[in-house]
Parts: C-alpha cells; sequence; structure tokens
C-alpha cells in the first residue's frame, strides 16, 4: 500500500482546510473526521501537514542512503 | 453568498464592535474567490485592498531573482493579509497565492480609512495584529540571517539514515525545524537547496541522500 500522510483523531478539529489545498484528492471529510482516501495516491506535497492548525496531519520523510 | 456577520466579529480587527457597527462594516466588504493555484496578489503591485480569508488557505512568499521562493506566512480563515500597504500606502511586500478553492472578504484601502476614522477603537485591534506580524517577521529574519539552517538540516537528514535492517526514524518537516531551531518555511526551502546541491534527491515521501560526501561538505561549513 502507498505511504500516506497519518492524522491524529485527536488533534484533528474536522476543520477541513487540509481537504481544501490537497491537489490529489486524497482527503475528504467523513461526519467532520478528516478521512484518508487509500486508492488515491499521494504525491507528498506537505501542504495538508503546513495547513493544519493544530499539528494533527504529519507527512514524515523517511531518510535513506543511496547505494553506490 | 452575504457576507456573515459572525465571521466579521471573529476577525481580531473588528473582535470589539457592536452588530449596528459591524453591519455599517458589512456594507463595504467585497466577496472575491480564486482556484487552486491561483495569484491573489503580485509583490510590487500597487496595493487596493485590505483581505480577510473566509474560506481556504492563502500562501503569502517572496520570490527571487533566481526564482528562488520564501515562505513568509500561511493564512488561514480569520486572519488577515495585505495589511501593512494598505496602511502605508507603499506596494505590495509579497505576493499571496491560494492554496486551494479560496473566499476572500475584501475592503478597498479608502473604505478602511473611512472605517478607522469612524470606529476609532479597532485601531488598537490593528495594531495587535500588526506587532504580532513584525515579531513573527522578526523571528523569521533571525533565522534566514544568522543561523546556518541548510547545514544543521543537513546534519538532522545525516543523523537519520534508516539502517540497513529496515526503516529508521521517520521525519516531518516541522519535527526538523524544532530539531534545527528554525521554522517549517525554513526547512522547505533548505530541503529544496540540497536538493538543487545535488546532495539529495526527494522521492515523494523519501528522501535519499545521493551524495554522501557533498552533505558532509555542507555539514562542515558551519562547524
Amino acid at each position: 500500500m502507498a505511504e500516506m500522510p497519518i492524522i491524529d483523531q485527536d488533534k484533528c478539529d474536522g476543520c477541513g482546510l487540509c481537504v481544501g489545498v490537497c491537489r490529489c484528492n486524497v482527503l475528504t471529510v467523513v461526519n467532520k473526521i478528516i478521512t484518508i482516501i487509500e486508492t488515491v495516491e499521494c504525491d507528498w506535497c506537505t501542504d495538508c501537514e503546513a495547513v493544519c492548525p493544530t499539528g494533527a496531519i504529519s507527512c514524515p520523510f523517511e531518510i535513506i542512503l543511496q547505494e553506490p | 453568498m452575504a457576507v456573515q456577520l459572525e465571521f466579521l466579529k471573529s476577525v481580531p480587527y473588528f473582535s470589539d464592535l457592536s452588530l449596528a457597527e459591524l453591519e455599517s462594516i458589512r456594507k463595504l466588504v467585497f466577496e472575491k474567490t480564486a482556484d487552486r493555484a491561483e495569484m491573489v496578489l503580485l509583490e510590487g503591485e500597487s496595493a487596493a485592498n485590505l483581505y480577510f480569508v473566509a474560506s481556504g488557505v492563502v500562501k503569502v512568499f517572496k520570490t527571487s531573482a533566481e526564482g528562488k521562493e520564501q515562505i513568509l506566512s500561511i493564512v488561514r480563515p480569520g486572519e488577515s493579509f495585505n495589511d501593512v500597504p494598505i496602511f502605508d500606502g507603499g506596494p505590495n511586500p509579497a505576493s499571496a497565492r491560494a492554496m486551494g478553492p479560496l473566499l476572500l472578504y475584501g475592503i478597498k484601502q479608502q473604505d478602511m480609512k473611512a472605517i478607522l476614522r469612524d470606529h476609532p477603537q479597532i485601531a488598537l485591534n490593528v495594531i495587535k495584529v500588526l506587532a504580532r506580524r513584525v515579531r513573527h517577521l522578526v523571528s523569521l529574519v533571525e533565522d534566514l540571517s544568522f543561523k546556518h539552517v541548510i547545514s544543521r538540516v543537513a546534519k538532522i537528514l545525516f543523523e537519520h539514515i534508516g539502517g540497513e535492517m529496515g526503516r529508521g526514524p521517520r521525519l516531518t518537516q516541522q519535527e526538523m525545524a524544532a530539531m534545527a531551531g528554525t521554522a517549517r518555511e525554513v526547512v522547505g526551502r533548505s530541503l529544496k537547496a540540497l536538493e538543487e546541491e545535488g546532495a539529495i534527491k526527494i522521492d515523494r515521501h523519501r528522501i535519499i541522500i545521493t551524495d554522501k560526501e557533498a552533505l558532509q561538505k555542507i555539514i562542515e561549513v558551519s562547524s
């Protein structure tokens, strides 16, 4: 399964700002809860993390060393 | 869609006004919409309007001659932008772009001056908003002027390389910012700079260190 942003439901207040900025339509609101649509591929622009006023969304990077 | 009084009441500028006063201001407010990635303001152009974000998010940024972008602020619902040129009469100090579907409430410069004249009590609120903005920008100036943020971000990447047996710790830009003692906006630009230097490659959720020696050289700059 493709990597997706992580939503901390305890911090999320369902404001939906992340849904508006998501250019891939990965995020949606279901019953005031931000939900990830797993079938859509996220391009990891991290805009959802940048705009979240409560710090509920995280888009972590894995750091790897390219083999020579 | 009519401008909501409740929204105006939630705006820091107008929080102390009565409903009757808000009603008189509402008549001067106009709506403006923008789609994702649409420019709302251009740096250097003459400023005509003060804007409040009703829904959506706006990115306020400066662009260098080489096309590099530095985000100054992310403006969320209830917050204003383009305040400074409205009050000092100068050109727009930065550009603004919609990060998604956007609804703005605008007030023309001359109307804002009339509002201040008719409701002088909001001047204190305006000062508070501008003071907060100065504080934020001073902090950003400190980050950009005195801190070797790029080399510190490089060091953080180097120290968090995933092991051969599996994943290392994964880091968000917010976490890197906290570790480097800087703002998230500065980390984003540092990562782009490291990519342009050829030290790393950003591939979706992976930061691949493509040139370990180049990364080490960048780290050594500040040590």
